[in-house]
């Protein structure tokens, strides 16, 4: 018996081992694979960090290092001397400044130890390669920020992502809100003619908007684009009415049997209740105003002094294109900011994102 | 299916709720509700209703932009014009390509990563989830510009990696992303999937949303991983992936930011970047042919109408409803 039941025994722990290991290499894989492509995904923003911080031969040259670096140099004796790979007779091949250049033989003097003395090298220092060291360019993150005017982007930018969230995330709560509680002929009807608006283009009203906007003296301010902003927006009506309609109407019952009006029950019982939607809401259309490039380009046409980060970004690299270096510098100041506050607010961000395409 | 698409589908159900003495509290509920829903219905007929209208009269005039009393009446020659006009044949070709290419490219994509982001065998989720959402944050101005750099002929990374392959990618015949009519698109799509980050967390949610006791029962019945992608996941995410398709082709025919901070109006290379849009920006912001330009937004108003109206049409065929739902 006993021995008849080994074997089977032996079997079954090998299929499990079998099955674990199995289990663990597609583990392995499948997050290795991900790695990689995540890597291959993120590689740009590599490449951006990288170049942002070369010099400016650094990125013009196709065979330089992909890391910001240059020629190593060396103060010897109240001159900047460069740092040579040289081959000493011995095999070993040792890092020194070239002092005196002969054609056939030059003087070095070792970087590690200028007290011993100089060193004397047979051979034709043309030929040697010079040695490189990392050598990152912060000043370039300066240049750009003074060059674009980053502060007065910024704060463009700023004033005018604000104010906008506050405007929409207020009206659209109120919107949102009459959706989600009354009852009223046509309800279903123009609630669906508002989710409509998300797909009209908005293009088909641009023309009749500017004539006018041009007419009343708008044109060339931030009024075409902040006022609009009073009345709602689809999308952000549709996540808010979606939480509204998950708070429980007992509170609101309770409210109003203690005597408060429609007005009073939003204001003290949804509000309050609805900050995390309200928040998402909020960021959504911060990160949507941050982008915003088409109306501000045409809205604010020919007042290059107002312009919002997207459009000035647009203009500068239009006429710094032979500096990729500075556009990259840029580039990155303008992500800082966004990207940050993604990192702080991940999950509200996320949570947001699924009310508006998910069925719930 | 999902609440937004239930919504605009209730467009066509008309008349469903038979009317009803309208008791006094009714009343005094509904007044209150047009009362909170009027900033949208006064936003809506000042910024879309007659703005819509308004551009239709537009596109029969030859609206003076600088001195709109010598507006004149243009007739159909707008409407003439916006159609035999070649650069919108080229606006138009343009868009349908890059459309044909980036749609399914990103819905595959996002599905994709949804997928393994979703699976059990994938460890650190979260922090995948982050990196793949990243992007995405990423002001689309800058992101254009690092695209840009990277994509460079010479000293981009994307060259410079295809040329350790051994293939000639960064000299004179190398590959040359923003020359040529048809890599350029990929440019596009490569910044385009950069955003793709909504669509793969909306994907991953409804990923998540389908019971588990389906895949143990078919697992049960022997099913392995492409049958049960075919026969549960897709069905049952059809309404996302419904969502995602609508919402993308309408963003991908108002294509504009890309193109314009790449080329501007100049259709470089080869009529690849002449948009619908870009085409339409040009008519009437540069050029001022506000008239002309009217007629050409209510071409792009048509041309995005009748694709959402086609999608919608089809999704009775293919978008899963669910059961519990009638």
């Amino acid at each position: 018996m006993n021995t008849d039941a080994k074997p089977t025994d032996v079997k079954h722990t090998d299929a499990a081992v079998r099955r674990r290991r199995r289990g663990l290499l597609l583990t392995g894989c499948t997050t290795l694979g991900a790695l990689l492509l995540a890597a291959v995904f993120l590689m740009p923003l590599g490449y951006g960090a990288a170049t942002a911080l070369k010099d400016k031969d650094g990125v013009s040259d196709p065979n330089a290092s992909i890391l910001p670096v240059s020629a190593l140099t060396f103060e010897y004796e109240g001159e900047e001397l460069d740092v040579y790979a040289v081959p000493m007779p011995g095999g070993e091949v040792r890092e020194l400044a070239l002092v005196e250049p002969g054609r056939e033989a030059s003087v070095f003097v070792d970087p590690e130890d200028p007290g011993a003395g100089t060193v004397d090298w047979e051979g034709r220092w043309r030929t040697l390669e010079p040695v490189t060291g990392l050598d990152p360019q912060w000043g370039n993150f300066e240049e750009a920020w003074n060059t674009i005017d980053f502060l007065r982007l910024m704060g463009w930018t700023l004033m005018y992502a604000l104010t906008t969230m506050l405007f929409t995330v207020v009206s659209s709560a109120v919107v949102a809100y009459g959706f989600a509680r009354f009852r009223f002929p046509g309800r279903g009807l123009l609630f669906g003619l508002l989710m409509a608006t998300i797909l009209l283009p908005p293009a088909v009203t641009l023309v009749p908007k500017y004539a006018v906007f041009l007419q009343m003296g708008w044109v060339g301010t931030y009024l075409p684009l902040i006022v609009p902003q009073l009345f709602a927006n689809a999308f952000n009506v549709f996540l808010l009415r979606q939480y509204f309609l998950t708070i429980p109407r007992e509170l609101e019952e309770a409210a109003r049997i203690d005597g408060a009006g429609p007005i009073r029950t939003f204001l003290r019982v949804i509000v309050p209740q609805a900050l995390p939607a309200l928040t998402a809401v909020s960021l959504f259309h911060f990160f949507y105003a941050w982008n915003d490039f088409f109306e501000p380009l045409l809205y604010l046409a020919g007042n290059r002094e107002i312009v919002p980060i997207g459009v000035g970004l647009s203009y500068f690299s239009g006429v710094y294109n032979s500096e990729p270096h500075l556009i990259l510098a840029a580039a990155i100041l303008a992500l800082a900011l966004p990207v940050a506050i993604f990192l702080a607010a991940q999950r509200v961000f996320v949570r947001g994102i699924v009310v508006t395409g998910v069925d719930k | 299916m999902s609440d937004f698409t239930d919504a605009v589908l209730a467009l066509r159900r008309r008349g469903r709720r038979p009317g009803r003495p309208a008791s006094p509290m009714a009343r005094r509920e509904a007044r209150w509700g047009y009362a909170f829903i009027s900033p949208w219905i006064i936003g809506f007929v000042l910024f879309w209703a007659v703005p819509i209208a308004a551009s239709l009269v537009f596109s029969v005039l030859d609206f003076q932009l600088t001195d709109p009393g010598a507006t004149t009446f243009a007739g159909g020659s707008n409407w003439e014009r916006a159609l035999s006009d070649p650069d919108t044949w080229t606006a138009l070709a343009a868009t349908f390509r890059f459309t044909v290419l980036f749609l399914p490219l990103s819905l595959i994509v996002a599905l994709g990563l949804a997928l393994l982001l979703n699976s059990k065998h994938l460890k650190f989720t979260g922090l995948f989830r982050l990196l793949f959402f990243a992007p995405s944050m990423i002001p689309l101005v800058a992101g254009i510009l690092i695209w840009q750099q990277v994509l460079n002929p010479q000293t981009g990374w994307v060259n410079r990696l295809i040329g350790l392959t051994g293939a000639d990618a960064t000299g004179a015949d190398g590959i040359r992303w923003f020359d040529n009519p048809v890599l350029v698109l990929f440019a596009f799509s490569f910044i385009g999937l950069w955003g793709i980050g909504n669509s793969m967390i909306i994907n991953l949610a409804g990923l998540q949303g389908i019971p588990t006791e389906l895949y143990e029962a078919a697992a049960i019945d022997g099913a392995g991983w492409w049958r049960r992608l075919r026969s549960i996941t897709l069905p049952l995410l059809s309404p996302v992936m419904f969502y995602n398709l609508v919402i993308g082709s309408v963003l991908v025919l108002q294509y504009f930011v890309v193109p314009w901070v790449l080329f501007g109006a100049s259709g470089r290379p080869g009529g690849a970047s002449r948009f619908l849009l870009v085409h339409f920006y040009q008519e009437a912001f540069v050029f001022g042919n506000m008239g002309y330009g009217a007629a050409l937004a209510w071409l792009i108003f048509i041309v995005v109408a009748v694709l959402t109206g086609l999608l919608f049409g089809t999704a009775r065929y293919w978008v899963h409803y669910g059961t519990e739902r009638s």
